[in-house]
Parts: structure tokens; C-alpha cells; sequence
């Protein structure tokens, strides 16, 4: 089984650089999910990867054999396109076995690869049917079968959930997983949608702007993004982010900002000092905060709640601190009233500190 | 508006056009048709000309020099257009690509297509010349024999078709090129993760994807094939003997050597009759592939 390894790669048109030297090793029959908004390079990155864009510089490793200069054909490897890609011409059943006859396998293999895969997706009834005759879901689950006939190593995905509705992404989304558990290959997934990301993903890598910004596992990601990006970009819904300074009241190290006072635990405070910095940015994620009228100061935000979401046994609250807007999940049956004052405890473990400047986590 | 002059008013729109049509398009084919079953002499008004009936059309199935010329026509347009669709589909084929330069090649590719056919049949016939034609110098130059270009009956034939396939290819060229680079690139991308080949891309991919497009360049090239005059005319004016005789050229000289204008239309009526049903063979072909497709279709779902 091959280990995808990136060295230095780098993408440049005509004067733009694209990916700025990009280092990522992928580890065997790993789901790696690449994230980023919109123009990161996710794309990009993923037909280097496929052999459909040529590298400007570095290199690509499938098995430490570098791969750069080598055909799609010979990295043996299996896409989803972003627009599905199906071929026009052909109806569902040529266009999941295309590949398998051009390896000349014998025919009885190649129905019965098919028939297998189109069961597995539920596109049984559809085979003699030719793309324009699908929807889009439908057209969706034929470009994965196609991937799926084939016994590649490696498998990339471009957003392939990305033109369903709602409800047909949800049901795709844990098939994939399911799928991802049965076949055990490697996987690169990209998708700008975090909520895919993290239910998908053994390893997340979250892209900005050509680089790379952070990678790791959902969890360290969530619990401990490196920078306000990627704190902002991973969790639904995302961190809110205050500007505060540090001060020393006692011997408590607190953030204070317009409008609220929070003391830090020992560690974390051990870390802020460490890096002696004053300004800063505070990130508390919308789930750490949760309503408290009898909160000590020092523990707890006081909020005026603008508005209130509600979204079932849930409900996301958008309040004002200071002139600072910041949401808050929590409980429906909390009793809520707009446009009054009221205290929310924060999870001191939920704190996040960001140098203001460098927007680093400290 | 009362009903029936609501139920009348796309018809009076369509009147003008409906009257051109009659006047420009079925006017003078009727008039052929007409033609065709009398004996008339260009001196004659047409209403002093004999009917003879299909004396016309029974008449040139014995005449050997009609079906040499037919033999000859089916022949050159055979052989021409599948020579301009090999080149002009795999010209394409090659010129796909984006590199510098490209599109000042491509203009050059389509000029001979812009020169009158009357200028390319002079240019030719200079460059067949036996002895200050640039063939033959450049032959007799390397050492090798003169060849008769236009005075053997196989080679100017042969001629007559290079000098048809260097002014037409270009024809066939552009339209597959476009045809080439409005396909969904993403297909193709697909096909290359799939494991084709530079070759393998072409066949099951490409060509069955500019399929349309290329049908109907086939059928406006093999009509064209079939009507060609002017250069032929020019450079062998249908010799030696009646190897370049193709029809187009013999109903001209029916009408305007022999002087038998009813004999000219039989011959042109053949032509159109022989014209639709190429045309409709190729259509039909298309609609019975289709409604296979869709029988077949049906068969696996309801099954
Ligand atoms: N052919 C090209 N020439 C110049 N720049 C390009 C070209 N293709 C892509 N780019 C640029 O490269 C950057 C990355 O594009 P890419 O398609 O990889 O983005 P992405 O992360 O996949 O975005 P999305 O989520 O919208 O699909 C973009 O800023 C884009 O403008
Ligand atoms: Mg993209």
C-alpha cells in the first residue's frame, strides 16, 4: 500500500504563485481530508496529486517512488471529480467499467465488479442510462461507483458532496464513511465544508492561502487550533474571537476587554506570560459559554442577547459584549429574554489566546 | 381577434417565406424534373420541346459513357472525403494543443479554402506541367522519371483528388477542431485517471463525442464531393479519355457540347436522387442506433 508523501510542492501560473511549498505526508489507509476557503489550492493541490497539473516544483512521492513526472495512468490511483465527469457518450454501466476494459480484465469480472458497486450505491436500476438521463444525485453516485470499480490505491476526492441537497449529502456522507471503513485505502478528500471534514477525517490539513495552516486529527485540531484561522474555520458554529489585554489583578492573570473580565487558569497563564505579550485576541467557542445567573466574575461574560436562533434542542443566541457581537449554543429551555443583561459562565478550558498581531496561538 | 383569425395569423407570417421558398427553392426543381422528360434542344422554347418520358432516365443506363462517368464521380467522392476526413479529423487531432504560434498555423492550415476554385485549378495544372511544373523538375532534379500527371488516365485521377484533398482538408480541419475544443475536458481528464491512453482517449472518448459534429461534416463534404466542377474542369476538363469525367462536368457538357438540355436534367436528377438517399441513410442509421439504445434501455429496467 503506497504512503503519499508531498516535498516542497509548489504550483505557479504564469506569474502567480498557487501552493507555496507545501510538505504533508499521508500515512497508510488514511482519510485525509484537505480544507481551506474557497481559491486555497485545495484543487490544485489534488491534481498535482491525480498528474492532471503539472508541478511547477518539488516533488510527489507515492512509496517513496517519485511520481511528478509519471502519467495519472501509472500512480494507479482513483477520482471523484468536483463536476462528476462522466462520460457523455457512455450509460452508467460503460462508464463504471470504462476502466476495467481498457486493463482488458475478462468480462464476467467486470459485470460482476459493477453489478457489486452499483448495489452498493443503489444505481441498480439505472445502468443502461446515460448521464443526462440522471439527476444530479444520482450522476453524483455514478462518479463515485466509477472510482469504486476500480481496485486503485489511492483515492481522491474534489467535493464530491458538494452539489447535493441537504438531506442526499447527510445519507452520502456516512456512506462514504462506511465505505472508507470497507475498503481501507487511502483517501484525499477535499471539501471547503468543515462539518464533512471532521466526520470524515482521520487527519484534517487545513489550507489558506497556498500553505498549509495546520494538520492533525479532528479533535487536536478543535481543541487545539494554532492560530486564529484555523480556530475560526474548524467548528460549527465558529469561535468567537474578543480583543482584550492581560492584567495582572492579585496574583490572577485575567483578560480584560470591553465589557467583561476573564481570569485565566494557572497554566494557561503560565503560557501568556511566557510569551509576554499584551494584546491579544480571546477565542471561546460558542459551546463553552453557557447560561449561569449566579457565576462569580472572573468566570463568566455578561451579555445582551440580540437574538435567539432556535434550532430544535438547541438554540444559538447572538448577544452583544462591549460593542463586540458573539453567539452562544446552549439548551433551549433556558429562559431567555431578549435585550436584557445576563451572565454566561465560560469554560476556562474552552479559552483560546491569540497574539492580536501574529493572530498565533499563544 | 375572432377565433379562426387567431388560428390564421401564424400562417400570414409564414406566408412571405413560404413564397420564397416555392419561388427560389421548388421552382426551378420542378422545372427540372419537368425537363428531364422531354427532348429539348437549347434553341427550342420549352413549350416546343417533345415529351418523351422517362425515355431520358432508361436511355443513360445503357449509355457506357454515363456509367463511366457515374463510376468515376462515386469513386473521386469516395476517396476524397475519406482522405480529408482522415487528414482533416487527424490534423486536429494534433493541432489541440496550446502552444505559441499556434494560432498563426491554424490560419495558414485554412487558406487553399479560401482561394476560388477556378485559381486552384490554374495553380495546379502549373504544377503539373510535364516539364516546367514543379513536380516533375523537383522529380527529374532527385533523379527519378517524369510522371504524366495529367496525361495518364490512373494519375490524373490521382491528381484530380490531391489537388481536391489540399483545398478541402482545411474544411473538414476547422470544423473538427472546434467540434475538438468544445468537449468537456473534464471527460477527458477522467478517461486519463482511468488509465487511457493518448490513442485510447481518441477512440472511445473523443472521436465518439465530436461523433455529431463530425456526421454532418461528412455529409456537407461528400455533397460537395459530388457537385465538384471547377477545378477539374480547368485541369484535366474531364481526360484523357474520360478518367476525370465526373458527372458534374459531363451534365455541362450534355447541356452545353451536346445540346441535349433533357438528357442534362435526367443525369442531374440521378445526382439529387443518389444525394437524398446518402443523406437519409445516415440519418436513418443515427435514429435506428437511438431507438436500439432505448429499446434495450427499457428491456433492463423493466426486467
Ligand atoms: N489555470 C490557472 N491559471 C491561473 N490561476 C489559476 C489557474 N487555476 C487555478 N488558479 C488559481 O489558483 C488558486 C487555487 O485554485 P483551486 O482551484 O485549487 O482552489 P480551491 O481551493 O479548489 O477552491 P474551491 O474550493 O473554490 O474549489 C485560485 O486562486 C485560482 O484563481
Ligand atoms: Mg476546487
Amino acid at each position: 500500500m503506497p504512503i503519499l508523501r508531498l516535498e516542497n510542492l509548489c504550483k505557479r501560473y504564469a506569474s502567480n504563485d498557487v501552493i507555496h511549498s507545501i510538505n504533508l505526508e499521508m500515512r497508510d489507509r488514511e482519510f485525509t481530508v484537505l480544507v481551506g476557503p474557497s481559491g486555497c489550492g485545495k484543487s490544485t493541490t489534488l491534481r498535482m496529486i491525480a498528474g492532471l497539473e503539472s508541478v511547477s516544483d518539488g516533488e510527489i512521492y507515492i512509496d517513496d517512488r517519485p511520481v511528478s513526472s509519471l502519467e495519472p495512468k501509472a500512480r494507479d490511483l482513483a477520482m471523484v471529480f468536483q463536476d462528476y465527469a462522466l462520460y457523455p457518450h457512455m450509460n452508467v454501466a460503460k462508464n463504471m467499467s470504462f476502466a476495467l476494459k481498457l486493463q482488458k480484465r475478462p468480462k464476467k469480472e467486470i459485470d460482476q465488479k459493477v453489478n457489486e458497486v452499483a448495489e452498493m450505491l443503489g444505481l441498480t436500476n439505472f445502468l443502461h442510462r446515460k448521464p443526462a438521463e440522471l439527476s444530479g444525485g444520482q450522476r453524483q453516485r455514478v462518479a463515485m461507483g466509477r472510482a469504486l470499480t476500480r481496485d486503485a490505491a489511492t483515492f481522491l476526492f474534489d467535493e464530491p458532496l458538494s452539489n447535493l441537497d441537504a438531506k442526499l449529502r447527510g445519507q452520502m456522507r456516512a456512506e462514504l464513511a462506511l465505505m472508507s471503513q470497507r475498503v481501507q485505502k487511502n483517501m484525499v478528500y477535499v471539501t471547503h465544508d468543515q462539518v464533512e471534514a471532521m466526520t470524515l477525517a482521520d487527519r484534517i490539513v487545513v489550507m489558506q492561502d497556498g500553505h498549509i495552516r495546520q494538520q492533525g486529527t479532528p479533535e487536536e485540531l478543535f481543541k487545539k487550533p494554532n492560530s486564529k484561522f484555523v480556530a475560526g474555520f474548524i467548528g460549527s458554529p465558529p469561535m468567537n474571537f474578543l480583543e482584550g489585554t492581560l492584567e495582572h489583578r492579585g496574583d490572577m492573570t485575567c483578560v480584560v476587554g470591553q465589557g467583561y473580565i476573564l481570569s485565566l487558569l494557572p497554566e494557561q497563564a503560565q503560557r501568556v506570560n511566557a510569551a509576554n505579550q499584551k494584546d491579544i485576541i480571546l477565542g471561546i467557542r460558542p459551546s463553552d459559554l453557557s447560561y449561569a445567573p449566579d457565576a462569580k466574575d472572573g468566570d463568566a461574560l455578561e451579555l445582551t442577547v440580540l437574538i435567539s436562533e432556535y434550532i430544535g434542542a438547541q438554540s444559538i443566541l447572538l448577544a452583544s459584549c462591549g460593542d463586540q457581537k458573539i453567539s452562544v449554543e446552549m439548551k433551549s429551555d433556558n429562559p431567555i429574554e431578549l435585550q436584557k443583561n445576563m451572565k454566561f459562565q465560560a469554560v476556562k478550558q474552552g479559552i483560546h489566546l491569540f497574539d492580536r498581531k501574529t493572530e498565533v496561538a499563544l | 381577434m375572432s377565433t379562426q383569425a387567431k388560428r390564421l395569423t401564424p400562417y400570414l407570417f409564414m406566408a412571405p417565406a413560404a413564397v420564397v421558398l416555392v419561388v427560389a427553392l421548388l421552382y426551378p426543381i420542378a422545372y427540372m424534373i419537368y425537363a428531364s422528360f422531354l427532348d429539348w434542344n437549347p434553341s427550342q422554347r420549352i413549350g416546343e420541346a417533345t415529351f418523351v418520358g422517362l425515355r431520358n432516365y432508361s436511355n443513360l443506363w445503357s449509355d457506357a459513357n454515363f456509367r463511366e462517368s457515374l463510376s468515376v464521380t462515386l469513386k473521386f467522392a469516395a476517396l476524397v472525403v475519406s482522405i480529408e476526413m482522415i487528414l482533416g479529423v487527424g490534423l486536429a487531432m494534433l493541432l489541440d494543443r496550446k502552444i505559441r504560434g499556434m494560432t498563426v498555423l491554424r490560419t495558414i492550415f485554412i487558406l487553399p479554402m479560401m482561394i476560388a476554385p477556378i485559381v486552384v485549378g490554374l495553380i495546379w495544372r502549373y504544377m503539373y506541367h510535364p516539364t516546367v511544373g514543379i513536380f516533375n523538375r523537383t522529380l527529374n532534379n532527385l533523379g527519378f522519371e517524369s510522371v504524366p500527371w495529367l496525361s495518364d488516365s490512373f494519375w490524373s485521377l490521382t491528381s484530380v483528388i490531391i489537388a481536391d484533398v489540399w483545398q478541402w482538408t482545411p474544411f473538414i480541419f476547422i470544423l473538427s477542431l472546434a467540434a475538438l475544443q468544445s468537449l468537456p475536458s473534464s471527460a477527458i481528464e477522467a478517461s486519463r485517471i482511468d488509465g487511457a491512453t493518448g490513442w485510447q482517449q481518441i477512440i472511445y472518448i473523443k472521436l465518439p463525442l465530436m461523433m455529431p459534429v463530425l456526421i454532418v461534416t461528412l455529409l456537407l463534404r461528400l455533397i460537395d464531393a459530388f457537385k465538384v466542377l471547377e477545378v477539374i474542369l480547368v485541369m484535366t476538363n474531364g481526360g484523357p479519355g474520360l478518367s476525370t469525367e465526373i458527372l458534374s462536368l459531363r451534365i455541362a457538357r450534355t447541356a452545353s457540347e451536346f445540346r441535349e438540355l433533357g438528357v442534362a436534367a435526367a443525369m442531374s436528377n440521378y445526382l439529387l436522387i443518389l444525394l437524398m438517399l446518402l443523406t437519409a441513410i445516415m440519418f436513418t442509421y443515427n435514429r435506428l442506433a437511438e431507438a436500439r439504445n432505448a429499446r434495450l434501455r427499457q428491456a433492463a429496467e423493466e426486467g
